[in-house]
């Protein structure tokens, strides 16, 4: 059976399926984080003190570029394919793949430096919800690098046989990749800068 | 695509590099700012502004939202109307505590 509306939009909603699927997904994990958001909220409203300054604000600021320029090279992984340029396209896939391992790779050195202080989830409110954002946030990068490895990889071959659907694939992709992105932007200054 | 789409399309791809462009710009103020130690309820302020004006930079550019389709739209409308809805829930919480007077 063929998948309907993978390249054309469907008439009624204007947009091919994948599109409003993707949508529909990130705006249910708008819900999920917004949860973790209010209950940060309602455990620092709580809290008596708050600690303030005690994370690396450097090493999660170079994250943060880290993960805009992650965002830039898969927006431009798809406008490459919308050129028909399919070894820039390459290129930019494997940054933004790359650029998801850099940001963990950092993430862990943090959570290393963490673990050897003795600083675990269970030794604080506030080490106990900064784990927990931290770590669902974290879990999402390594979604999309999935998603992305497997793009790049085996499901690159689509390109040969339909461009167009494969053009799509990359644009799904990069909307939650972007989300990714979204969600750090505040991540950051609520765990690290207030 | 044909040249003249081709050279529109590229005038999108500059874009993208102006709100890249931005985004660290947006970074690297609202990191200088929060060394400035402002009154908690500034830097707050302050640090979601950016925070929003970063985000909206990304959805509307990055991912398209700027020409999406009106579906799209009533889906986050919706979304947004439930976030903010649960945002309260903290603050309602905050303000009209529960407090157990006659607990020993």
């Amino acid at each position: 059976m063929e998948i309907p509306y993978t390249i054309t939009a469907r008439p009624d909603t204007g947009l091919f399926n994948a599109k409003l699927g993707v949508w529909l997904f990130l705006t249910s994990e708008v819900m999920l984080f917004g949860a973790l958001f209010t209950t940060y909220i309602l455990l620092r409203v709580g809290a008596p003190t708050w600690p303030h300054g005690e994370l690396d604000v450097p090493l999660a600021t170079l994250n943060t570029a880290v993960l805009i320029t992650s965002s830039i090279t898969m927006v431009m992984a798809w406008a490459s394919l919308v050129l028909k340029e399919w070894k820039k396209h390459k290129l930019y896939l494997a940054a933004t793949i790359l650029l998801g391992v850099a940001f963990l790779v950092i993430k862990a050195f943090e959570y290393g430096h963490h673990f050897a202080e003795g600083e675990l989830p269970n030794k604080s409110t506030f080490l106990a919800i900064y784990f927990t954002l931290t770590g669902l946030h974290g879990l999402h990068v390594i979604g999309g690098m999935i998603v992305n490895s497997y793009l790049f990889f085996m499901g690159g071959k689509m390109w040969k046989t339909q461009p167009e659907r494969f053009t799509n694939r990359i644009e799904v992709a990069g909307l939650y990749w972007h989300f990714v992105d979204l969600v750090w932007i505040f991540l950051f200054p609520v765990l690290y800068l207030l | 695509m044909d040249t003249a789409h081709t050279q529109e399309f590229k005038k999108h791809i500059r874009t993208y590099i102006l709100v890249f462009v931005a985004l660290l710009a947006l970074t690297i103020i609202t990191v200088t700012i929060s060394t400035l130690h402002l009154s908690v309820p500034a830097a707050i302020t302050v640090a979601l502004i950016i925070a929003t004006i970063k985000s909206s930079l990304v959805a509307s550019y990055f991912m398209h939202l700027i020409s999406e389709k009106k579906l799209i739209f009533l889906a986050l409308l919706i979304t947004v109307v439930f976030f903010v809805a649960l945002m309260w829930l903290p603050i309602f919480a905050h303000s009209d505590p529960i407090i157990y007077k006659n607990v020993p």
